[in-house]
């Protein structure tokens, strides 16, 4: 039977097994939405589109399926742009529909046009423009199978409306056959072999794991190498849980606020295995004295990592949990008690700390009772910025699917939206959204979403009036000149002040409270340390999206910290010290 | 160094802005590029010739790779190839030095193609260095205009690559 395109990608995606798609209907995408009208397709309304594409994104992130959503034309589809930017910076498996113009009129400057697959060219694994509806089912069957496979990213088909209202016989196709794109998985066996000869050989090695693991599910493979060769486990943000946090060999995050002992443990090491990791500078620092004594393994299924930033002695490309099983049978079981004492030295020498005798409310101590009450099994999505790098520090998520967060292209405004796709997949999980006040305020309309769908996101505000990473910035390094970070400044404030003081300070807006409240959410604010626990606990138990909005201390910094462009060597554990 | 870059590639529309973008991001300006169907009308072939450093080209040639249209990338600079690129140069001629240049289109055996009171066009096929050299030969009479194709390339033996 003959279908319309509009009907071809309805179907398409029931096919797919898709669970749910986000996004904002439009002139140019009718047809499609005229065909998910009683389609049975779990389609969700946002607000805006930059919310639809991290609405998928973190759906995806949380379950491992691809995520999709669609928008129309112009407007609709540069809002999503952001969102695949955002995917594709951390190989996030992702389908984004489009509507798009006549096929008559594109390059007319037609009402709501816009070059989207030449604007979205840098940010997308791949894309489409689908200009014959004969052409539709099998391209949906093939942005699916890249965006999956491989090293996985946002694939967007741009479908114009004539496109969707013509019709052709449906065949949905079986398999899917590129020639042009065939992913490597199974490692070369002479790398391995030499890979492994080396981290025998080693006396002081280190695993560097990155979202590579994540996406391979090589969790277990990593536990097992580790264990058995005594090998030390640093993992960047992105591979947050894939390590057990507790164990005597996890190290924790590396990088800019990474732990000392993993940043001491990378420059002193003999080998570094890099697994899934692609030496993004937040991790390497001054990339020149980058683990200057190590040789360097890498394991990444795309060539394009291998000695993209640092030069690669060992590379093996392919899937990591198919490379790190061949390698376990190769790799002898070693004692290395003197390197552990190192580490271990380094561990009590610097812990993770701050200020726990006064009274004060340290955003690091709210989200240590987060970690605490949850056990660590709630899905974690944070916006992005100092409460990002505190929850990346403080939380101990239980797994790697946990922690959701824009580690590549640091974008403000993904987690509120990426928790409630979140959500959507794992129902039955808590799911919490640490926020700074300034990234929440950047997508936080989506609380319609949340309620209109009652899917309760919890939401606790790391409220300290500020862009507070910025200001640490200006803080540390541009002399204290708090430039344009101050989120309660008013007009009639002085032109300069780096001296806030909330009792002298205009009052804050929005009210979250207030705001919360306003669409039937619940809302409370803390801002004594002694209420922290009770609220959360609150908040825990209540059956419905939550604002919790935390007046922490203002001026707090994050620390550890290695200052941009600076060695992993000069890392700093707090000011003046 | 320069480089000659045979990129083989699906020929569908797009794909020459995807490769050309690949290169501008960057900031590499491609010397020549020269686009046509191979013995397959579904395969392009791309001869890129580009100037710059090795690590980043070498970056750029896995970057190629990984762009779903592209079925293979050779980078020439490694192992024994022909290459050949066509120039229309149309000169200022005159009496008296007409002779004098038709011995010039003698010598390197280029050809001329249009012949008025005041000019001539010559077509010169050959290597990169064959075309300047010749360009440089007839400069002191005077050019008006030259055209070039990009550099196309092929390597020697009976292996396909």
């Amino acid at each position: 039977m003959e279908k319309t395109g509009a009907q071809i990608l309805i179907e398409s995606l029931l096919k797919e097994n898709v669970e749910v798609v986000f996004g904002l209907p439009g002139g140019q995408a009718l047809p499609i939405f005229d065909a998910i009208y009683g389609s049975g397709l779990n389609f969700i309304l946002v607000r805006h589109e930059q919310s639809a594409a991290h609405m998928a994104d973190g759906y995806a992130r949380s379950t491992g399926n691809t995520g999709v959503c669609i928008a129309t034309s112009g407007p609709g589809a540069t809002n999503l742009v952001t969102g695949l930017a955002t995917a594709y910076m951390d190989s996030v498996p992702m389908v984004a529909f489009t509507g798009q113009v006549s096929t008559a009129v594109i390059g007319q400057d037609a009402f709501q046009e816009a070059d989207i697959t030449g604007i979205t060219r840098p940010i997308t694994k791949h894309n489409f423009l689908v200009k014959d509806v004969k052409e539709l089912a099998k391209t949906i069957k093939e942005a699916f199978y890249i965006a999956s496979t491989g090293r996985p990213g946002p694939v967007l088909v741009d479908i114009p409306i004539d496109v969707q209202r013509g019709k052709c016989e449906f065949i949905y196709p079986e398999k899917v056959e590129i020639r042009s794109y065939k992913p490597t998985y199974s490692g070369h066996a002479g790398q391995i072999k030499k890979a492994s000869e080396i981290i025998n050989r080693s006396e002081r090695p280190v695993l560097y794991i990155g979202a590579g693991v994540v996406v391979s599910r090589a969790e277990k493979e990593v536990l097992e190498i580790s264990v058995k060769a005594e090998i030390p486990v640093t993992n960047t943000l992105l591979a947050i849980g894939a390590y057990p946090t507790d164990a005597e060999l996890a190290l924790g995050m590396l990088g800019m606020h990474g732990t000392y002992c993993a940043n001491k443990a990378i420059q002193a090491a003999d080998v570094i295995i890099a697994v899934g990791a692609r030496f993004d500078d937040r991790c390497t620092g001054k990339v020149c004295d980058f683990a200057g004594k190590a040789k360097i393994i890498h394991i990444d299924i795309d060539p394009a990592s291998i000695s993209k930033v640092v030069d690669i002695d060992i590379p093996v490309v392919g899937d990591a949990k198919i490379i790190l099983k061949d390698m376990s049978k190769q790799i002898e079981k070693k004692e290395r008690k003197k390197w552990l004492k190192q580490i271990n030295a380094w561990k009590e020498e610097h812990p993770l700390s701050y200020e726990k005798n006064d009274n004060k409310l340290h955003p690091q101590y709210v989200i240590e009772k987060i970690s605490e009450l949850t056990k660590g099994e709630a899905v974690i999505a944070t916006e992005v910025g100092q409460h990002q790098m505190w929850a990346a520090q403080y939380y101990k998520a239980k797994n790697s699917k946990l922690f959701l967060s824009s580690g590549g292209l640091g974008t403000m405004g993904y987690g509120y939206p990426a928790g409630i796709g979140a959500k959507f997949g794992n129902p039955d999980k808590e799911v919490i959204v640490i926020a700074g006040d300034g990234s929440f305020q950047m997508n936080m309309q989506e609380m319609s979403v949340a309620i209109l769908n009652e899917v309760d996101v919890k939401v606790v505000i790391l409220n300290n009036h500020y862009l507070g990473n910025v200001r640490q910035w200006q803080e540390m390094f541009y002399g204290k000149r708090y430039s344009h970070t101050c989120l309660s400044k008013r007009k009639d404030c002085p032109p300069l002040c780096n001296t806030p003081n909330r009792d002298r300070c205009p009052v804050y807006i929005p009210d979250f409270v207030k705001w919360a409240e306003s669409y039937g959410a619940l809302g409370m604010r803390v801002t004594e340390k002694k209420e922290i626990e009770s609220a959360l606990k609150k908040m825990l138990e209540t059956k419905n999206s939550v604002v919790l909005d935390t007046w922490v201390e203002i001026e707090e910094n994050i620390f550890p910290m290695v200052p941009a462009g600076a060695s992993l060597d000069d890392i700093i554990t707090r000011i003046n010290g | 160094m320069r480089h000659t870059i045979s990129v083989l590639v699906e020929n569908k529309f797009g794909v020459l802005a995807r490769i050309a973008t690949l290169f501008a991001a960057r900031g590499f300006n491609i010397d020549s590029l020269a686009v046509g169907e191979t013995e397959d009308p579904a395969i392009s072939r791309m001869t890129i010739m580009v100037k710059g450093d090795e690590s980043v080209l070498e970056q750029v040639t896995k970057q190629l790779n990984k762009l779903v249209d592209v079925i293979k990338v050779n980078d020439f600079s490694d192992i024994d190839y022909v290459e050949r690129g066509l120039a229309l140069v149309k000169i200022n001629v005159t009496k008296s030095n007409r002779a004098e240049i038709m011995q010039m289109v003698g010598i390197f055996r280029t050809r001329i193609i249009d012949v008025s009171q005041d000019s001539m066009i010559i077509e010169v096929t050959g290597d990169e260095e064959k075309i300047e050299a010749f360009i440089k030969m007839v400069m002191p009479y005077g050019i008006k205009e030259v055209c070039r194709t990009g550099e196309v390339a092929l390597a020697r033996g009976g292996g396909r690559q």
